[in-house]
């Protein structure tokens, strides 16, 4: 069904050979983190193994050679973005760790209190937190940007946010890690550009799907996390383009990010180094910069094709299962899929699937406000990888219409 | 199929947990509390009457949640009835062992009623759930009006 082998893909992926409970491993939790394919793994082990030592200031060869290999992430990261500069690349530990950066350097040192910072009612809590903290910390004003019941961004709600001018920031999601849906990501920058106010996109879901193009986008800020594009934890990006980062103070002090130290004041390094205070992920970056170049190869017209007709197949197969409802049918949408069973609360769903061998997420993903928008407590989740195949779709659906049967 | 989650999924639970016998709202309570399990979104509250000794005369509940944190609440309020605060705090303790490893010593006979809970210690990720409903009476009988299971 695919344009590329997804047995061959697969077989890259030790994990997937495992079992679990005497059952293949039916692994449909990506959206909260993907498996890592050997590529990664032997960078990762390589790195240790062979070339390893403290970067950026070490004047012998492995310091070097670890020094290259990492600053080689960022320019993975800049050609995966295609940013116009490696020194718009700020690495970071998670997509959270970028929004609390932008929330605290950008909000507190370039918005100014009365700016109202405008994000989606189907925002995950790390795009919703630290804009909270903003607000009462800096007194910004937070406004929320309301979806339709298909689970798409209201446009025109959207663009009433801004009539009154007050509209410094937009922080939003470029793909709902709950609903699946796509956000249009182009218009909600023009949007905001046309009324002054930056923007910045959550790609934590985004990024593994579909290629992104910050230039394209014209994006002020894009954040993304390496665990979910078949990488390391504790390593992520965020993207800003290289005038708004200059103009942003520090947020964290220590090495790395100094020019010159005196007991009297500092003098920052110049971006990104002045947003990387300390040791970084030296080996999580090595590891992410062998992600990418993973997922290059393969290339995004090959997995987003792969994964549209996933979607398709799973929205059919699981749409016919007596007493599912599907949780968001947005017309751009992606392969995240949650749902609720009439006779199942969610997390009884996922513990019978997992005893059947099939991972799925259960709850409220980290995304309670939405959750409540919704009417719901909880849902289940099913999320596609790269690895996915419609076999496992099918055996979801199937089980899922035995889980129903166990709770009548 | 699933015949191996009976050990949890087991006759009492499932019909605790779908047809709850407690789960209401006392019209006159001396105490409540919420529970909140934030990783998960569960949302249980309790309401408990006491005698004049100060026993716990009558306890209801209301919950927002899977069949095993229901199933728990709607046996606990069984299991807690006529007994004194201290007594409570003592079940909760013994259940926590019970809930966390499947076993608990000396405590069969006062906990008979949340035996069958027991096997939840084979499901690490739902001993919260089970546990949940405790918080929140816990709290409730510490005047404090919530609790979590994180």
């Amino acid at each position: 069904m695919s344009q590329f082998d997804v047995t061959s893909i697969r077989a890259q992926f030790p994990i997937l050979g495992q079992t679990v409970r005497g059952k293949d491993l039916v692994f449909l939790d990506s959206a909260a983190s993907a498996q890592k394919p050997r590529a990664v793994i032997d960078a990762m082990v390589g790195a240790m193994e062979t070339q390893y030592a403290n970067i950026h200031r070490g004047l012998h060869w492995m310091s070097e050679r670890t020094t290259e290999a990492y600053e080689a992430a960022r320019d993975a990261a800049a050609r995966l973005l295609n940013a116009g500069d490696r020194h718009e690349i700020v690495f970071v530990r998670n997509s959270t760790e970028g929004i609390n950066l932008v929330a605290h350097s950008y909000g507190r040192g370039v918005l100014k209190p009365g700016q109202a910072v405008v994000i989606s009612a189907m925002e995950h809590h790390s795009n919703i937190v630290p804009w909270q903290m903003l607000r009462d910390a800096h007194g910004t004003e937070l406004r929320v940007a309301p979806i339709t019941d298909a689970g798409e961004l209201d446009m025109a709600a959207y663009e009433a946010l801004f009539a009154d001018g007050k509209v410094g920031l937009v922080a939003i999601t470029h793909m709902s890690n709950v609903l699946g849906s796509y956000t249009p990501a182009e218009r909600i920058v023009q949007i905001a550009h046309a009324h002054g106010a930056k923007v910045l996109l959550d790609g934590s879901q985004a990024v593994v799907h579909r290629k992104v193009d910050v230039r394209a986008l014209d994006a002020d800020f894009y954040v993304f996390t390496g665990h979910k594009l078949y990488g390391p934890t504790g390593i992520g990006v965020l993207y800003g383009k290289a005038a708004l980062l200059e103009a942003m103070p520090p947020w964290m002090g220590g090495g790395d990010m100094i020019s010159s130290v005196t007991y009297e004041t500092s003098t920052w390094a110049r971006v990104p180094h002045k947003f990387e205070a300390g040791t970084p992920a030296i080996i999580e970056g090595i590891g992410l910069e062998a992600a990418i170049r993973w997922v290059e190869a393969i290339g995004y017209d090959a997995i987003a094709a792969h994964e549209a007709e996933l979607t398709e197949h799973a929205l059919a197969r699981m749409s016919a299962v007596d007493g599912l409802t599907i949780i968001g049918r947005a017309q751009d949408r992606g392969g995240v899929v949650s749902f609720t069973l009439d006779r199942a609360h969610a997390h009884d769903i996922a513990t019978l699937l997992d005893r059947a061998g099939i991972a799925v997420r259960a709850g409220h993903h980290c995304a309670e406000p939405l959750m409540r928008r919704l009417g719901l407590e909880s849902t289940a989740r099913a999320s596609f990888g790269i690895y996915t195949t419609a076999e496992e779709i099918d055996v979801l659906a199937d089980t899922l219409t035995k889980v129903r049967e166990f709770f009548k | 199929m699933f015949e191996d989650v009976r050990d949890l999924y087991n006759a009492t639970i499932l019909e605790r947990g779908r047809r709850p016998r407690h789960m209401r709202r006392l019209e006159a309570f001396d105490a409540t509390a919420k529970g909140d399990n934030p990783m998960c979104g569960d949302r249980v509250q309790v309401w408990v009457k006491f005698a004049e000794d100060r026993s716990i005369a009558a306890t209801g509940f209301d919950a927002r949640g899977c069949e095993i944190s229901k199933a728990a609440a709607d046996l606990m309020v069984e299991a807690v009835a006529g007994k004194t605060a201290d007594d409570t705090k003592a079940m909760f303790a013994a259940f926590r062992t019970l809930a966390q490893t499947g076993a608990c010593e000396d405590c069969a006979e006062a906990l008979a009623p949340m035996q069958p809970l027991a096997a939840v210690h084979e499901y690490p990720s739902r001993v919260k759930c089970a546990t949940l409903p405790w918080h929140a009476l816990i709290a409730a009988l510490d005047g404090q009006g919530a609790s979590t299971s994180e």
